[in-house]
């Protein structure tokens, strides 16, 4: 009888979902996973989110290997997925293939440019944000030491380690900042072990607030960060909840709300293929501030930090770009 | 006496274990609450439904003929080598460097010399495990495995200190240039006015799996080399006696093996992804020793083996994105059972059937 009605149900799934099926979004999820906690989570809330406001629906995929983004890619297209949001720069080289094949669907891809009539190109500028939060460690620090843990080591994560730096170093330029890396493959988005390891390493040289900017891998730092009661700085999404009283604040990178917009463009037909810069300005970038962390901040914190993130927007303070030159001013 | 008619060897044992694998999979797929008819309808539909579909099929079944054969030429002399996935990593690694740094004028030159800087990568691999198990006796399926690990992090290394385009971010090699393009099935089929989906990566390396197919039959059943590599896989002594040298049919058979092994590159490094990237084998390294094991290490049974996880590949693939509740992990499993019931669990039904057909004999007599 059961099994039965798992028949019937199905069915009917099948000719609900067949209807329905006319120009749906498509998420491909990147590598690290949809409940990373950090970057792919964010786009996976902000396409939710679209789902609930909306009552849409959309495809969803999750890449397993580098290997199978191109299949990905086209079967989402085949599918008839329109537009298709794809994260990460890993898949600029396979999208610059892909989009000419399909000319009739939109897509958009985060964290690089992919220069085709049918792409949106979404870019965050990670070092103005990251300025802010490395202004929160500077004030927090008694050690005089920081530290940062990158996930891949690529010209885009070391964007956010001198955007950082160039934080700390404002409030008071004797203040120490120790780098690592986790790793060179796409692997180093998704290893915590590592990145809590990383964190203890850097917690024994001193360092009391970790800024990890690592996907996955962070979410190990943010614990031994906390299990070792110094300060962590979340990425990406907002991560204070994680561990109150421990993540100081979080770099948010509003990917959610890059994908809600996609969506939203898509499905209403004001889809604009081209270039997308998401900063302080339009609060595609900032530091985030809740009840889990309000205890950290002073009130004097809060003042420096939006007086600088005024000051950005004013063009007063100049935020140094790595990637516009591949160097960094300061250690 | 007790042993089976070939035909039943050949294609019912596998069958019903196949049989047996899909019904244990429709049980877990019932168990998720999925309807399982359906499941196979959408992989069955989704491998061979279209020109697309088919295109992934057979390009995944051309990577699982090379692997395939590569560890049944090796299993004739009774080697276990399962190697294939380092061998084929490095061979597509040989590929590569054929590709990048010669510009072909046309892709009829590009490819002889890929299949050569195929095999003699994927060969280089499997020559040193070969050296150690005949001159000093290591267990060859120790080494190779170990030699997979030595080649994935050869490759991560080369793909991040020198093969990256300078300016990239991703660890993956530039482009191929356009004369070492493959013809894809879409261009093969209009050629002789056909249509096929354009996206499929199914290329001209399919027709060169099933050259490779026809040459390990001639090599094993047709040739002086291949009665010497059955005869020391069937007794070592007795070769021995009859005046092989183990140590050249041990050497020979592995550098076989891993020249098969290695061809895999030319279809998905230089057929497919035109570049390098991380991990470009997909795991068809080990899926190769079920094919081989479910193909009964003959050429044919290869063939067709790896058809069979071609479409189970593809069409698990599309039944992942059909049903989220079917999730990557889930696929695996149905894939795990299939290797498990084919190769494992061989004997559960051997061994009743062996009965069953001695007792109907016993009848008829």
């Amino acid at each position: 009888m059961t099994v039965f009605k798992t028949v019937l149900g199905a069915g009917a799934a099948l000719a609900m979902s067949a209807v329905a099926a006319l120009a749906e979004p498509g998420l491909i999820i990147d590598l690290g996973g949809k409940f990373d906690k950090s970057f792919n989570e964010a786009a996976y809330n902000g396409a939710q989110r679209w789902v609930k406001e909306t009552g849409g629906s959309y495809i969803e995929t999750e890449l397993q290997s580098e290997a199978q983004r191109e299949q990905n890619m086209r079967k989402m297209a085949e599918r008839g997925a329109n537009p298709i949001v794809v994260l990460g720069f890993a898949n600029a080289s396979t999208l610059e293939r892909v989009a000419p094949d399909y000319p009739d669907t939109n897509f958009a891809i985060i964290d690089m440019v992919v220069d085709q009539p049918n792409v949106l190109s979404i870019v965050f500028a990670e070092h103005e944000g990251s300025y802010l939060v490395g202004m929160l460690a500077g004030m927090k620090t008694q050690t005089k030491t920081v530290g940062f843990i990158g996930g891949m080591d690529i010209p885009l994560i070391r964007k956010f380690a001198c955007g950082y730096v160039q934080g700390v170093k404002a409030v008071d330029p004797s203040i120490r900042v120790i780098q690592n890396m986790t790793g060179t493959t796409p692997a180093a988005w998704n290893d915590p072990v590592k990145g809590a390891e990383l964190a203890r390493a850097q917690i024994a040289q001193g360092a009391d607030v970790i800024y990890a900017a690592a996907g996955g891998t962070g979410v190990g730092v943010l614990q031994a960060a906390a299990d070792a009661g110094i300060y962590s700085i979340g990425v990406d999404s907002n991560q204070n909840y994680m561990h109150p009283g421990s993540v100081l604040t979080s770099m948010v990178k509003r990917v959610d709300n890059a994908v809600y917009n996609v969506f939203k463009a898509g499905t209403e037909g004001t889809f604009k293929p081209g270039f997308l810069l998401m900063n302080l300005a339009n609060d595609g970038v900032g530091y985030a501030l809740d009840e889990y962390n309000a205890a950290l901040i002073t009130d004097e914190m809060k003042a420096a930090v939006e007086d600088a993130k005024a000051k950005i927007i004013a063009g007063e303070i100049k935020v140094h770009d790595y990637m516009s030159d591949d160097s960094c001013p300061v250690e | 006496m007790g042993r089976l008619p070939k035909w039943a060897d050949v294609a019912l044992i596998p069958l019903i274990n196949l049989a047996l694998a899909l019904i244990v999979s429709g049980l877990v797929v019932l168990y998720i609450g999925e309807n399982p008819i359906e499941a196979v309808a959408i992989m069955v539909n989704g491998a061979i439904g279209s020109t697309y579909g088919w295109g992934y099929t057979l390009y995944y079944a051309t990577n699982f003929i090379f692997t395939g054969l590569a560890v049944a030429v090796a299993f004739h002399a009774r080697l276990f080598n399962i190697g294939g996935e380092g061998q084929a990593g490095l061979g597509g690694l040989g590929v590569a460097l054929v590709c990048l740094f010669i510009p072909w004028p046309h892709w009829t030159l590009a490819l002889p010399a890929a299949i050569l800087a195929g095999a003699l990568f994927g060969a280089a691999l499997a020559a040193v495990p070969a050296w150690l198990q005949a001159k000093r006796g290591s267990h060859i399926v120790i080494t190779t495995i170990m030699f997979n690990f030595i080649a994935s992090a050869l490759l991560v290394y080369l793909l991040v200190n020198v093969l990256k385009k300078p300016g990239q971010m991703s660890p993956e090699t530039a482009r191929f240039p356009e004369g070492a393009r493959l013809p894809s099935a879409h261009d093969m089929a209009s050629w002789v006015g056909l249509d096929f989906s354009k996206s499929a990566p199914l290329n001209i390396t399919f027709f060169i799996a099933i050259l490779a197919c026809v040459a390990v039959w001639f090599l094993i059943w047709r040739t002086r080399l291949g009665y010497q590599i059955r005869a020391f896989g069937h007794s070592e002594p007795a070769a021995v006696y009859a005046g092989i040298n183990p140590v050249k049919i041990t050497m020979v058979t592995m550098l076989i093996s891993g020249a098969l092994a290695g061809l895999m590159g030319i279809n998905s490094v230089m057929g497919e992804a035109e570049r390098l990237v991380i991990d470009s084998v997909q795991g068809a390294g080990f899926v190769g020793i079920a094919v081989a094991l479910m193909g009964r290490s003959h050429p044919a049974g290869v063939f067709l083996a790896a058809l069979l996880f071609g479409m189970l590949y593809q069409g698990g693939g599309e039944l992942e994105f059909e049903k989220p509740a079917v999730s990557r992990e889930m696929i695996l499993v149905i894939q795990g059972l299939v290797i498990l019931f084919t190769g494992a669990l061989d004997n559960m039904v051997r061994m009743p059937l062996e009965g069953l057909f001695l007792r109907l004999r016993g009848g008829a007599r």
